[in-house]
């Protein structure tokens, strides 16, 4: 990305834009500005910083998913311990702008609100989706920059 | 102190549990050449901030934390360090931003948090800064005003985790030094307060009685000093009254915990002075700080002397850190034991409570403070104020000087908890063990009062002698209403 930038710069401004379509085209709605954000704060000192980034919220993210599937396992549905674990999830998933595991929490958390067991579990099962493919998308993504 | 203030390399610590927004913010802040920390646990956030008293200049964190809730880790900052903090959350709801207004946090920012919301949060470190000094020079005094910074760091035990400077200070020297200071900006002519002059004033202000009795007017006539003008005592005794206040804030908190440590030490460090003479970090740090170690000294220092001259003994560990309004006032001086009789128990004389001196007077540099925890501290406060109001009540009781009694006494006080101070009784044992930083806590106390003071966990609880005072829940039983300082307070607590 920073070398098309810097190819960008060469170029005339209606260029930079086209670049940037095309990635959002890509991203479709799978990030938000919070990741432009990211990029905008990798420089010189933290060349791969928003590789980084991304990597440290995967494994994070991982975790905390782990530990909804396993309070959800126990079948007892304590939605505030749910509520309590989602909350941490989609703190985490804003860092990124991971917008459609985001819209997936913030759904979880009102199924949770109204005690919903078959919303959370439906939910829960989208949101894992929506990770695993953002997850991908920027695998592919992080090659294709490199 | 503006002189000089720039936001570059403003020591921030990032206190967060997510691992990835740490990372960011790190960066971001990095960006914005301030200089980060990060930290992953609210406890350790802590220990950092008590290790490194004047270490950093702002705190931003989460408030949902594993270890340790954002809020109380918001309160222990806001009272023992007296840093801003800055909360952040991925939640945005009206509550728990009033929740974080509520507990002292000079800001709230949702996540995902954008850089240029980072840019502009050394203007909290300024703000602050700012109205430290202001409340510290007041009325621009010189030497006048030494005296009661100076001797709100008279009760400062080594304790006291902030300032970070504690130079042993010589009270009575300062009190008669003629130089000005010179961190004063202002230009006004100075008065020098001296020792003396200052006894006539309190003499008079309790010649008078209650506060809103004693103007300025009256207590410049009563003092007959040919060359004082009754704009001097204006400004004299608005910093007085601030004085008490933070006397009584502090003591509350302080006198409780090893108070006898500083007993007899002269007034500690010129640096709290610094407030006064080098408006910036370390003076508002000081200025503050120096209050909350007061009321340790002041325990220590105030014990019973039952005269009813009350003056400043070059000892006197008047340190009032009121935070609360209803503060002692003169009529707390005359009362308040002057001796250096190690009793940590007195630091509270009661007179603070019982006197409306400055029951009006809400504190300039202590509002955000009272509003933002009033409950809870007043909780603390009311608590011993009861004690030792009581103790006040009986002038028979000099000898026995203010002895904090009962700490029980909670148990009513609970009842006029606001909400924001969860759980007070019991909650102590919380905070002990993260409230000291070093020596051992003394865990046996009851301390269930303390709970919403945070502050005193810097305090060195472990000298607090509370143990040794027999209960006297029944005194507070028998407190009058308006000596319920709590009372009064609470429903005055914006």
């Amino acid at each position: 990305m920073q070398r098309q930038v810097a190819l960008i710069k060469q170029s005339l401004f209606d260029q930079k834009i086209i670049i940037r379509t095309q990635m959002e085209k890509y991203m479709q709605g799978y990030l938000d500005e919070q990741f432009v954000e990211l990029e905008e704060l990798q420089d010189d000192a933290n060349p791969n910083f928003v590789e980084e980034v991304a990597t440290l919220y995967f494994k994070d993210s991982a975790r905390l998913i782990s530990n909804i599937e396993q309070a959800l396992e126990r079948g007892s549905f304590d939605f505030n311990r749910l509520d309590n674990y989602m909350h941490q999830f989609k703190g985490s998933s804003t860092s990124i702008g991971a917008s459609k595991v985001k819209t997936e929490c913030t759904m979880f958390r009102e199924y949770c609100r109204v005690g919903n067991a078959e919303g959370c579990l439906r939910t829960f099962k989208q949101l894992k989706k929506e990770h695993a493919t953002l997850r991908k998308k920027l695998e592919q993504y992080f090659q294709a920059s490199k | 102190m503006e002189k000089g203030f720039s936001p570059v390399g403003l020591r921030v610590l990032v206190v967060d549990d997510d691992p990835t927004w740490l990372k960011i913010l790190e960066k971001m802040l990095k960006k914005c050449s301030y200089e980060v920390t990060t930290c992953g646990l609210a406890r350790e956030a802590l220990r950092l901030l008590r290790e490194r008293k004047d270490g950093f200049d702002i705190v931003i964190s989460d408030v949902n934390m594993p270890d340790m809730d954002g809020f109380k880790l918001l309160e222990h900052v806001g009272l023992e360090l007296d840093l801003p903090v800055i909360m952040m959350s991925v939640d945005g709801e009206t509550s728990r931003v009033m929740k974080g207004v509520q507990h002292g946090a000079c800001d709230y920012l949702l996540k995902p948090i954008r850089m240029k919301e980072l840019k502009i949060i050394w203007q909290h470190v300024l703000r602050k800064k700012l109205q430290e000094v202001r409340d510290i020079e007041g009325c621009c005094y010189d030497v006048g005003a030494d005296w009661f910074t100076q001797a709100q760091f008279l009760g400062g035990g080594e304790d006291v985790s902030f300032g970070k400077k504690r130079k042993d200070f010589d009270f009575e020297k300062k009190l008669f030094q003629d130089e000005s200071d010179q961190s004063s900006s202002s230009k006004k002519a100075r008065v020098v307060w001296s020792y003396e002059l200052h006894q006539k004033f309190v003499n008079a202000v309790n010649q008078i009685g209650c506060d809103h009795k004693a103007g300025p007017k009256k207590i410049l006539d009563l003092m007959n000093i040919p060359w004082l003008t009754r704009e001097n005592v204006a400004s004299h005794l608005q910093k007085y009254r601030l004085y008490l206040s933070r006397l009584e804030k502090g003591k509350e908190i302080k006198c409780y915990s090893g108070g006898v440590k500083n007993m007899d030490s002269p007034p500690k460090d010129a640096e709290i002075n610094s407030g006064h003479q080098s408006p910036g970090k370390s003076s508002s740090y000081a200025f503050l700080k120096a209050t909350e170690t007061d009321p340790k000294q002041l325990a220590s220092a105030s014990v019973s002397d039952p005269t009813s001259d009350v003056h400043m003994p070059p000892k006197a560990k008047k340190t009032r850190i009121g935070y609360d309004p209803p503060i002692s006032s003169g009529v707390f001086d005359s009362r308040l034991p002057w001796n250096d009789v190690p009793d940590p128990l007195e630091s509270k004389p009661p007179i603070l409570y019982e006197n409306n001196f400055l029951q009006q007077q809400p504190l300039p540099s202590q509002s955000s403070y009272v509003a933002n925890s009033a409950p809870s501290l007043m909780q603390e406060e009311m608590k011993p104020s009861y004690v030792n109001a009581d103790e006040f009540l009986m002038p028979q009781d000099k000898n026995s000087t203010v002895i904090l009694q009962d700490m029980d006494l909670s148990a009513p006080f609970s009842s006029n908890a606001t909400s924001n101070t969860e759980s007070i009784p019991g909650s102590l044992n919380w905070e002990l063990p993260e409230a000291h930083h070093s020596d051992s806590l003394d865990t046996d106390l009851d301390f269930s009062w303390f709970q919403g003071e945070h502050f005193f966990a810097n305090t060195g609880l472990q000298n607090f002698q509370f143990q040794d005072y027999s209960s006297s829940t029944s005194l507070l039983s028998e407190l009058p209403p308006h000596l319920w300082y709590g009372n009064d307070t609470l429903t005055s607590i914006p």
